[in-house]
């Protein structure tokens, strides 16, 4: 592995990747994994993605980029993206976050105090394409040259900079190798934000040029658009799925369910992932027997989008991002509840309470609140019964990045789980510390070519050692042990990192939501309501 | 040559002043961005900075009313400002080079500070000056000089020797910062060996700040000393047209992003700027975006790409 790579080493033209890694390469694990030997194998790139796409990086490719087939069009790739890096530094194309992309391109000091907090740059053993300043350095220099029209003294100053299709075609993929989790920005002394730089590439990329992963905006934000769900289910496939639910919740729980639809004035639209209804039917189960005991007034929507939190343009694209948000809040207006809370989602509850908040205006204005807190108040209330000695099994719980350094709701879930978990421990560093579960900003649903291999041994690494240190005094498999994950999509890359590295069968660390610990917990349901069964 | 010197400080003051003021406003007339807050926000309720919570972790947070605490920012600012906590906390290594520039540069503002106040005391009261305080300010002066000069030399030396030595800091390193350091060593330097070696009858710096606010013509000020002055004047100006002026840069990536979690009222002053931004047109050109330079942002928001043409 070389350290040493430059940023001017993006316009690298000799074909091949700037950086190949070795397990002997990546950070140290703790316990059952110290020995290296235990780490699995990477799956190598099929030569044929080499050939079609675009694989310069590193020994993955995220994107799926074709190669450009004549001179022409690559040249037409190279003015594109100026044009687009151009829009970027402009209010009427980029309003949105041109502020603290401006304050980033012009005074990150390169004093390499974010470094140390990226998951991903210490994982892969400090390699430095994946260092935190590594891309905004290539995208500041493009700054200063292109927008700013710099030239020998501004070379002199910020840096020069050679542009050409490789180092394009190599930024979209490293847009890519970003969580999005903003803990390097959280250490910043200036306040720069060098995660915001991934995701205003990301944008550029996007807005510009058409480019993004097929699994965001294909089959993630254009099928929500068109058929209300990133999971191809339309509004009549929900329903008869949410029936289906809402039986198998009958018959576990010993207490009828029944899932409301489209109740207009109800109080509450509830909003889950709709991936859970497909990966995880016993959460928005659990959610159903919880809010029908409480009492709750509450309904789901069956508009379009209105039955799935997700909006995945907040990782990739502003346009797609407000039209899905406008979806959502338009589901409620129409059903006139008095908020919305949203389900077990971390993306979709700083999507819509936080990030969406200054598009939502007059009546789309619809209040949002997290689900966290609401059912901390009802577990807080005592209108449910709850007995904690049915949660007597270590648990640990997991920070999603969007829910909690992102958007400040730390301590609801936790009240819940102290209350009804006696053997509950913190992952260490948590809360607004933690460390993202590497499937962030879109990873967990992004699964071609080897990506898989990238995201469990490079960003699913730091949280792996969280998880094995969390549990390092019950590894032992004749005890289950639960991580907490509130969140749909650190749910989908823990469930494929756990399998990933055979920890459900070696040591019977198991993970699921909030919302199915409370159930759990509840004295006038049937005991068992978590299965400790992998799927 | 004195009143030269005298022209250069002014301009070098205006030019500070007004590449500062152009700066600040510059970024505070950028639209507000969409909310991009990081965790804890100061300002929140003190117990929930502990744990770094938000009003989001009320239940019905939109009929609570809103706390903001002015305190609880200044607990956070003041730390960050004179000490850069910051860089203690997550960079300890670049914090023992990084404050002892940082803060021999605080030093020096204060000798700054100091010599003009005691300069307006001169012409102002005289007579409490002749009293004795003039040794008051001439003491303070002198401890905070040198204290200041020493430090921000060493620190200034000490972070180019670093940037030079660590590979992680070397490859991002342009001669730009390398020159930006070198500027300060070499003018403080330069300040320092001429203040020293100025001779008994020459001006000390309350002198020469009086000088320079009644614009005396016949302070003679010693070459060695003036050039110092004239170097640390062209410091002061070159330093806001560069990175350098993260100073400013500071207020606005604190408060205006890392800290800004103002919610969106109805009827608010919020929702009136963000429906000026609403009307922009923008000209992406990817195909789903639709924007063509005519639709509005709000009409390029409402357009559905994945269902054109179906009615």
């Amino acid at each position: 592995m070389s350290k040493q790579i430059k940023p001017g080493d993006m316009a690298r033209t000799d074909g091949k990747p700037l950086l190949h890694l070795e397990n002997s390469d990546l950070m140290a694990l703790p316990g059952p994994f110290a020995d290296r030997a235990l780490d699995p194998a990477w799956a190598p790139l099929p030569a044929q993605t080499r050939e079609n796409y675009e694989c310069l990086l590193d020994d993955t490719c995220a994107v799926n980029v074709p190669h450009p087939k004549t001179r022409k069009e690559e040249e037409d790739l190279v003015r594109s993206f100026l044009s687009g890096l151009d829009k970027l530094f402009t209010k009427e194309n980029n309003w949105t976050f041109l502020q603290p992309l401006i304050l980033t391109m012009e005074h990150c000091a390169r004093c390499q105090t974010c470094s140390q907090s990226c998951h991903i740059f210490e994982a892969a053993g400090g390699s430095e394409i994946y260092r935190p300043t590594y891309r905004s350095e290539v995208l500041r220099r493009l700054y200063f040259k292109f927008v700013k029209k710099g030239g020998l003294v501004s070379a002199w100053q910020h840096g020069d900079i050679h542009i050409n299709w490789p180092l394009i075609a190599r930024l979209i993929e490293l847009a890519y190798r970003c969580n999005l989790c903003r803990r390097c920005a959280q250490t910043c002394p200036i306040g720069a934000d060098n995660g915001l730089v991934a995701h205003e590439l990301r944008k550029l990329f996007s807005q510009e040029m058409g480019i993004a992963p097929k699994e965001l905006h294909d089959r993630g934000s254009m099928l929500q658009l068109k058929v209300g769900s990133s999971t191809g289910m339309n509004s009549v496939v929900v329903k008869d799925n949410i029936q289906f639910i809402d039986e198998e919740m009958t018959e576990k729980t010993g207490i009828k369910v029944e899932t409301p639809w489209d109740v207009e004035g109800a109080d509450v639209l509830l909003i889950h992932n709709a991936g859970e209804i497909l990966a995880w039917p016993e959460n928005p189960g659990a959610f159903a027997v919880i809010l029908n005991a409480a009492g709750i007034s509450w309904t789901l929507s069956s508009d379009l989008a209105g039955y799935d939190s997700i909006n995945y343009g907040l990782w990739y694209d502003d346009a797609q991002f407000a039209r899905v948000a406008i979806k959502h809040a338009e589901a409620a207006r129409k059903l006139g509840v008095k908020k919305i809370v949203l389900g077990e989602c971390g993306h979709a509850h700083k999507s819509l309470s936080v990030v969406a908040d200054r598009i939502l205006s007059g009546d789309l204005n619809i209040p949002r609140e997290s689900s966290m807190t609401f059912l901390r108040d009802i577990v807080m209330s005592g209108r449910i019964r709850l007995d904690p000695s049915r949660n007597d099994f270590p648990v640990t719980l997991h920070d999603p990045c969007n829910m909690v350094r992102l958007m400040g709701v730390v301590e609801p879930q936790r009240e819940i789980v102290r209350k009804i978990c006696p053997r509950f421990r913190e992952m260490e560093p948590h809360g607004v510390d933690n460390y993202c579960c590497g499937g962030g900003s879109g990873f967990a649903i992004m699964s071609g070519n080897n990506f898989p291999d990238w995201r469990f041994h490079v960003s699913g690494r730091k949280k792996l050692e969280q998880i094995l240190d969390a549990f390092a005094d019950c590894l032992d498999p004749a005890i289950p042990k639960y991580i907490c994950a509130p969140c749909s999509n650190c749910k989908g890359q823990f469930r494929d990192l756990l399998a990933y590295y055979d920890l459900w069968e070696k040591h019977r660390i198991f993970y699921g939501g909030l919302a199915e610990l409370i159930v759990n917990a509840m004295v006038d349901v049937e005991r068992g309501f978590i299965e400790w069964e992998w799927h | 040559m004195t009143i030269l010197l005298y022209l250069t400080i002014y301009a070098s003051a205006s030019v500070f002043a007004c590449a500062c003021l152009f700066r600040a406003v510059r970024y505070a007339r950028i639209p507000i961005h969409l909310r991009w807050e990081l965790y804890p926000v100061p300002h929140e309720e003190p117990e929930r900075v502990k744990h770094g919570g938000s009003y989001f972790e009320t239940g019905d947070w939109w009929k609570a009313p809103r706390r903001f605490s002015l305190a609880g920012e200044l607990r956070f600012m003041i730390p960050e400002m004179l000490f850069l906590k910051g860089l203690w906390e997550f960079n300890r290594k670049l914090w023992y080079r990084s404050f002892v520039f940082h803060f021999g540069l605080y030093l020096l503002i204060a000798t700054l500070g100091i010599a003009v106040v005691g300069a307006l005391f001169y012409l102002l009261a005289p007579t409490w000056m002749a009293a004795g305080w003039v040794g008051l300010f001439q003491i303070s002066c002198k401890i905070t000089g040198a204290a200041g000069s020493l430090l921000a030399v060493v620190g200034s030396l000490a972070l180019a020797h670093h940037r030079l030595r660590d590979p992680g800091l070397r490859i991002y390193t342009t001669a730009g910062d390398l020159l930006n350091l070198a500027f300060f060593s070499i003018a403080l330097l330069v300040l320092s060996a001429g203040y020293l070696a100025r001779g008994p009858s020459a001006p000390d710096l309350l002198a020469f700040a009086r000088g320079l606010i009644t614009f005396d013509p016949n302070l003679e000020v010693p070459v060695p000393f003036a050039s110092g002055l004239l170097l640390a004047a062209l410091l002061v100006a070159y330093v806001p047209l560069t990175h350098m002026s993260h100073f400013i840069a500071k207020f606005f990536t604190y408060h205006s992003i890392r800290w800004d979690d103002a919610p969106n009222r109805r009827g608010g002053k919020l929702e009136a700027k963000i429906a000026e931004y609403l009307t922009y047109r923008p000209t992406w050109s990817a195909a789903h975006l639709a924007a063509d330079g005519r639709k509005t942002w709000a009409e390029v928001a409402a357009h559905n790409p994945a269902q054109e043409g179906r009615k």
